[in-house]
């Protein structure tokens, strides 16, 4: 894999954790953690939620520092004081939590970081953008404000910054979350591409496929301990099945196989059953830099799964918003079982059985200082039983929450916890509650299993099987194609704003999305 | 009713609102940078006051009234320096701290001052006013705008800078950072806390000079409270100015026209109520809230501490 031209460089380590202890209040983040970081790998950093992969990535950065053991970087001991440091010792980071100034444009956020006294440089700046997006097969628009664009254009902004420091050790954070299945590729060969250079990379992922496919070394973590390392030589031997089932042995200590892959029950949907939710020629006007919706048709059926496939930022979160009612269509027809409602508000639109669950799960969909117990009802406040009178009716809604939280199977502290503290797997779980309680009919999901680790993923996926199956329509929006292929009945490929096709789930889906997906005829 | 239309009445009224305008223009200016950096000045009354005061008693004894301005703006520096040390660098509440440092100054610059002068209220000799040549000769405008001390001349400049500062330079970009996202000026590498430091002890400046104008060029003595809510009515003016340098100006202005109005009627002898026409500046800040209050725009970590690695 690595090139004779990086075994020179390789051998020794650019940056070693030894010993590696960081205490929160309540929770040991991580335990007398040793890693070696070399140039010429990407080191696979790997485990759940929760794990410790944050946290020593926040060591790494500067963010913070150990409470016992030590960094040594080109072997010797060196405190990384602060993310300047950081930056400086050649350490650049591409966090999973965006760091992006929102007010500020692309190329400004790009020049954050200058000698204040120097004017931005944005032609140098332009000039060196353009050479690396030209290798990274990506487009950077320049002069957009950050706040307009999507979460993945976001963390391309991300990725291309550290890229611009020339930074010798990047870590990637979830980088590949947001990204289509073609952008992880193009991101694998990228990662290759500069580690054959000299570069140092830690890629962090729950996803085993990727750890397998573009790693060099994978670390295990679990509660904050290093459960287990393949090397390289290790690696090598072994083919992409050996190493997952090695992975998951390490990880659960159970299953062997890919526990993603889960066999799609086949469902039978009634084809002459009249269709739950009907949409016809939706449109909705562009914005400065979000594409609009143009003659978006299509139809769901009770029971059935409607997948929406595409690469990030081609209308998706537009449409889960028309469809709601956040954003104003500008044609079309919306129809309820029949009746049409693209001229009813938000709280209308939902209470005749129309659900929306956000891809934004802090931002819109939850008040994160606010107690799980109100969360759940948050789109029922005033309404009866849990407010009369316009007073709280602090036991009714106890007495639901407590139900909710059992039947959801959210883990949480009290229903008294800000729900904010809950890990993102849990607060999707109080999302889910929320929207497919008594009265849902259609649900759309947004990326629902984004930045959720593997168990919450596949509940939160059997969850949305159950859905359907109790004869709910489902729109699924996602931009992983493994999780629409496992789950979706026909899937619908979203481009530029527009449907540009339907697949049935049938055994060619994939290629037919995929050839759908970069713009040829399915 | 003729006096009010007359050709020395409007000038007369338009070079007091310029006068009025200053201490709120540098105010605002000032307010403006803090808040860009996340940092709510409520502190500015009191960065004032102190700016106003030893800007009175530098130019007193020095008889220099540039010595004045710049020991006004070491006075709104220092205060900003408790300030930055409070609010930045320990991270205390920002409302907290800024009330108490107005109500600190209120008293501390009245104790200070009866001390010193007991009950007399000593006057500077009046400014010596820069007068531009040529455009100080059209009527009406030219006494009312281009016969002023010259550092009127430079807080309009000062205008113009802030805008470049804000829209061209690393300095402007970074402050904007650390107010909308702290966090990602931080692992860009630059340090949150000085730059949230160098905007505040900057609003101290020009608070201090503001004040120092409003007590050696505006008034050309020190009472106590002499700034009568014009610190407050900084933060009005950059909170509607949503960063733009120039739309404090405009609002200064405004409000400075409201100011000079209420002088300019009790002279004229205007049959209203005086209660009324005090009531005027304080009338136009609720019109302009009304009006462009929704379109205010503020920072999303403003008032908000950093502290690396919280979460």
């Amino acid at each position: 894999m690595s090139g004779s031209s990086s075994s020179s460089v390789a051998g020794r380590d650019i940056v070693a954790l030894e010993g590696v202890t960081k205490r929160f209040p309540g929770i040991v983040a991580n335990d007398s953690v040793d890693l070696s970081i070399r140039p010429g790998e990407v080191h696979v950093l790997l485990g759940e939620n929760g794990a410790g992969k944050s946290t020593l990535i926040g060591m790494l950065s500067g963010l913070q520092q150990p409470d016992e053991g030590r960094i040594l970087v080109d072997g010797k001991p060196t405190p990384i004081t602060s993310p300047r440091h950081a930056l400086a010792l050649g350490i650049g980071t591409v966090f999973q939590h965006m760091m992006l100034v929102p007010t500020l444009t692309v190329a400004e956020n790009l020049l954050l970081g200058g000698p204040w006294w120097q004017r931005p440089r944005t032609e140098e700046l332009a000039a060196r953008v353009a050479e690396i997006t030209s290798t990274l097969g990506i487009t950077v628009k320049l002069h957009a404000k950050v706040s307009e664009l999507s979460l993945g254009e976001q963390q391309q902004v991300e990725i291309l910054r550290a890229m611009v420091r020339n930074s010798r050790l990047l870590i990637l954070d979830e980088s590949t979350s947001m990204l289509t299945p073609k952008g992880i590729d193009e991101l694998g060969a990228l990662m290759r591409r500069l580690v054959e250079q000299g570069l140092a990379i830690v890629f962090i992922t729950h996803k085993l496929k990727e750890a397998a496919a573009f790693g060099d070394r994978i670390s295990v973590l679990k509660l904050g301990r290093k459960v287990g390392e393949i090397p390289p030589e290790r690696f090598r031997a072994l083919d992409e099945q050996a190493i997952i089932s090695e992975i998951v042995e390490l990880m659960f200590g159970k299953q062997k196989d890919d526990p993603e892959a889960v066999e799609r029950p086949v469902r039978t949907v009634r084809a002459e059953a009249a269709p739950l939710l009907q949409v016809t020629d939706l449109a909705v006007a562009p914005t400065d830099n979000a594409p609009g919706l143009s003659s978006i048709s299509f139809d769901i059926r009770p029971g059935e799964i409607l997948g929406i496939a595409g690469i990030d930022g081609n209308g998706q979160k537009q449409l889960a918003e028309a469809l709601a009612g956040q954003r104003a269509a500008t044609g079309g027809s919306v129809r309820l079982e029949g009746v049409a409602i693209e001229a009813l508000s938000v709280g209308e639109r939902r209470r005749r059985g129309l659900r929306y669950l956000t891809d934004d799960r802090l931002g819109e969909g939850t008040v994160g200082t606010f107690p799980v117990s109100i969360n759940f009802f948050l789109k029922q406040v005033g309404a009866a039983p849990f407010w009369r009178g316009g007073v709280e009716q602090r036991g009714e809604i106890d007495k639901r929450a407590a139900e909710l939280v059992r039947e959801y199977d959210v883990r949480t502290p009290s229903l008294k916890t800000p729900v904010a503290r809950l890990s993102g797997g849990n607060i999707q779980k109080v999302l889910l509650a929320r929207e497919l309680a008594e009265g849902a009919k259609v649900v759309i999901f947004n990326k629902p299993t984004y930045g959720l680790d593997l168990a919450n993923t596949l509940a939160s996926r059997q969850r949305i099987r159950d859905t359907a199956a109790r004869g709910l329509a489902v729109l699924l929006i996602s931009t992983d194609l493994e999780e629409l292929l496992s789950m979706c009945d026909r899937v619908a490929v979203i481009a530029n704003g527009a449907l540009v096709g339907t697949v049935e789930n049938t055994d060619d889906a994939r290629t037919r999305i995929g050839r759908l997906m970069i713009g040829l005829a399915a | 009713m003729t006096g009010l239309f007359s050709e020395v009445f409007l000038s007369a009224l338009l070079f007091g609102a310029v006068t009025a305008a200053i201490p709120l223009l540098l105010a605002g200016l000032g307010e403006q940078m803090s808040e860009k950096a996340g940092v709510l000045n409520i502190g500015i009354e009191g960065m004032m006051l102190a700016g106003a005061y030893l800007g009175f008693v530098g130019a007193f004894y020095s008889g220099s009234l540039w010595l004045g301005f710049l020991t006004g703006a070491a006075g709104g520096v220092a205060v900003a320096l408790i300030m930055a040390l409070l609010c930045v660098r320990i991270g205390l509440n920002q409302i907290v701290i800024g009330i108490a440092l107005t109500l600190g100054l209120e008293g501390l610059t009245a104790l200070l001052h009866h001390f010193q002068f007991s009950r007399s209220y000593p006057r500077l000799p009046a400014a010596d006013a820069t007068v531009i040549p040529l455009l100080s000769d059209i009527p009406v405008i030219g006494p009312a705008f281009f016969k002023h001390h010259l550092i009127v001349y430079l807080a309009v400049a000062l205008v113009f800078a802030m805008g470049y500062l804000y829209r061209r330079t690393q300095l402007g970009l970074n402050l904007q950072a650390a107010g909308d996202k702290p966090a990602a000026l931080d692992v860009a590498g630059i340090d949150v806390i000085r730059t949230r430091t160098i905007a505040v002890l900057t609003t101290g400046a020009l608070a201090g000079l503001g004040g120092a104008y409003l007590a050696n060029v505006g008034a050309g003595l020190f009472i106590p409270f002499i700034t009568n809510g014009a610190g407050f009515l900084g933060i009005v003016l950059a909170m509607l100015a949503r960063g733009r340098p120039v739309w404090v100006l405009f609002g200064a202005l405004l409000f400075g026209v409201c100011l000079s109005l209420t002088t300019a009627m009790q002279v004229a002898g205007i049959n209203i109520p005086t209660d009324i026409i005090q009531m005027l500046p304080f009338l136009a800040v609720m019109i302009m809230l009304v009006l462009f209050g929704r379109r205010a725009s503020l920072p999303a970590a403003l008032g908000i501490p950093y502290e690396r690695g919280a979460r």
